[in-house]
């Protein structure tokens, strides 16, 4: 028995040892579901050295790892809850990198006629006229935030039979969608990279209000001295320069460009 | 259906061709699982014991409660963790979180109130049998527990099987915990939650029979090595 002790307490010491030069960055669903995440990484391994390993979470999880200092620095999109995380003094800065876009996917059949919306607030009413089945994310992420924002720019407070908040990640609400033939709004690269499409197509895109800005925050080493901010410094050199550009701009899934570099 | 054929035909290839990626999450998923239940083991079967032989004011508290903690939720298990062992937390400064030792911990508090119950109920009626001879031969507390874990050995490999079985298909403790990153705290389990997010369907249900079929060999090696449900034996 003390044997067994002795040998499982060895191989718990064993598995604590940390990796050279690794660190953690909280990235959020939408993100790594993209795929771009298998082109960007192997590179910036092969550039910089660093082994970025990467924690898939909602905008709302990732804010929260990075306030606690579980990480060494956060790629999400949503304004207003980085400008708060800011605030809190837990990052040190915001840096751009790159857009993506939001659309809607709803039935083939599309009874609420979203072909025909103006633009994303039309889009919208047109849902909420027809009491067209839509799921919701209702997971505080970056893409449910964006979502809850549209609906307050056109004064409407969805609720009712007709509006599902599953309270999953995105592929997961795609796939309760798909389930239920409903409308649903998710960044372009999960729904392209989506498996389990069913009944349901693209119905409506193009909404300058849709653009998506993905932020890259290292956290704050005066709240967490732990935290690797050389590495995460280094990392933010790699992802604003030429080579992520070209990485990033070539991107494309069944022929089409999913993210736009705009890093200054 | 078609997702169910299409997942088996998965697993095979995936098994035939010993998939790199495959191999090492299976290994990682055994590795995690297997000292989580040794040191369960190592705590619960003692544990189990004790509450057998000895008679305390507090003893139906603790049975109680050991076998309320049975239906634990992993996901609540794994954020008490998280929280312990984040960087804001008690044992931050550890540093264990999102590594292969936070989800052996998580899987630790997860199957030792399993073991230990269904090690007591066994080791109980064991009990019941060697009382008398055992308090005759005037033996320690310490010679009753080993004699009781020795001879009950057989019922106690089924209490360690339902603790393997709990820890290997577990995935909202150390999803949290772990954090799932890729090579480094991803398991079978997590990467079937990933792999269902993304709508594959085929490749999610490919990696779950491969976690059955793992099951199943980890089950018959224990009952081969330890000669038990032969011909003879029992």
């Amino acid at each position: 028995m003390k044997r067994i002790i002795i040998s499982a307490i060895a191989s718990l010491a064993m598995t604590g040892a940390a990796l050279s030069d690794d660190m953690k960055l909280a990235v959020t669903t939408s993100f790594h579901n993209s795929g771009l995440a298998d082109i960007l990484l192997p590179q910036i391994k092969e550039d910089t050295g660093i082994e970025v390993q990467l924690l898939v979470v909602g905008t709302g999880q990732a804010i929260k790892l990075g306030e606690a200092g579980d990480v060494d620095a956060i790629l999400v999109h949503s304004l207003k809850a980085e400008e708060k995380f800011l605030a809190g003094g837990f990052g040190t800065h915001r840096r751009e990198i790159m857009y993506n876009d939001f659309v809607f996917i709803g039935p083939s059949t599309d009874e609420a006629k979203l072909a025909d919306a103006t633009s994303a607030a039309d889009a919208l009413r047109r849902i909420e006229a027809a009491s067209a089945p839509f799921v919701s994310r209702g997971d505080d992420s970056g893409t449910h935030k964006k979502e809850r924002s549209l609906w307050a720019a056109v004064d409407v407070e969805p609720a009712g039979d007709w509006y599902n908040a599953v309270g999953a990640g995105m592929g997961a609400a795609l796939n309760t969608a798909a389930g239920m033939n409903a409308y649903i709004m998710s960044d372009r690269a999960s729904w392209l990279n989506f498996g389990n499409k069913a009944d349901l197509a693209l119905v409506y895109a193009g909404d300058p209000a849709l653009f998506n800005q993905y932020a890259f925050l290292p956290v704050n080493p005066q709240k967490h001295p732990h935290v690797k901010t050389d590495l995460a410094a280094e990392l933010e050199a790699w992802l604003v320069s030429d080579v992520a550009k070209d990485l990033i701009n070539g991107y494309k899934i069944n022929g089409e460009t999913l993210f736009v570099f705009n890093a200054e | 259906m078609i997702d169910i054929w299409s997942g088996l035909s998965q697993a095979f290839w995936l098994l035939v061709t010993l998939d790199a990626d495959l191999v090492e999450i299976t290994l990682r998923s055994l590795r995690v699982t297997m000292t989580a239940l040794v040191i369960a083991c190592a705590i619960a079967l003692p544990l189990g014991a004790f509450l057998a032989v000895r008679r305390f004011r507090a003893r139906r508290v603790t049975i109680a409660v050991l076998n309320a903690l049975m239906g634990l939720p992993p996901v609540v298990v794994g954020l008490i963790v998280y929280v312990f062992f984040s960087r804001s937390g008690p044992f931050g400064v550890l540093g264990l979180l999102f590594t292969p030792t936070a989800m052996i911990i998580a899987q630790v508090i997860i199957i030792t109130p399993l073991i230990a119950s269904i090690a007591h109920q066994a080791l109980r009626e064991l009990w019941s049998d060697y009382h008398d001879l055992l308090i005759s031969m005037n033996t320690t507390q310490r010679q009753r527990i080993q004699a009781l874990l020795w001879d009950g050995r057989r019922a106690l490999l089924t209490a360690a099987l339902a603790g393997f079985g709990r820890a290997i298909g577990e995935v909202g403790a150390i999803m949290v915990v772990g954090g799932n990153i890729d090579h480094h705290t991803r398991v079978l389990t997590t990467a079937i939650a990933l792999e269902t997010g993304k709508g594959d369907f085929a490749l999610a249900l490919g990696l779950g029979f491969v976690l059955i079929f793992m099951a199943i060999a980890v089950n018959l090696a224990i009952h081969y090595i330890s000669r038990t449900e032969q011909e003879g034996r029992w």
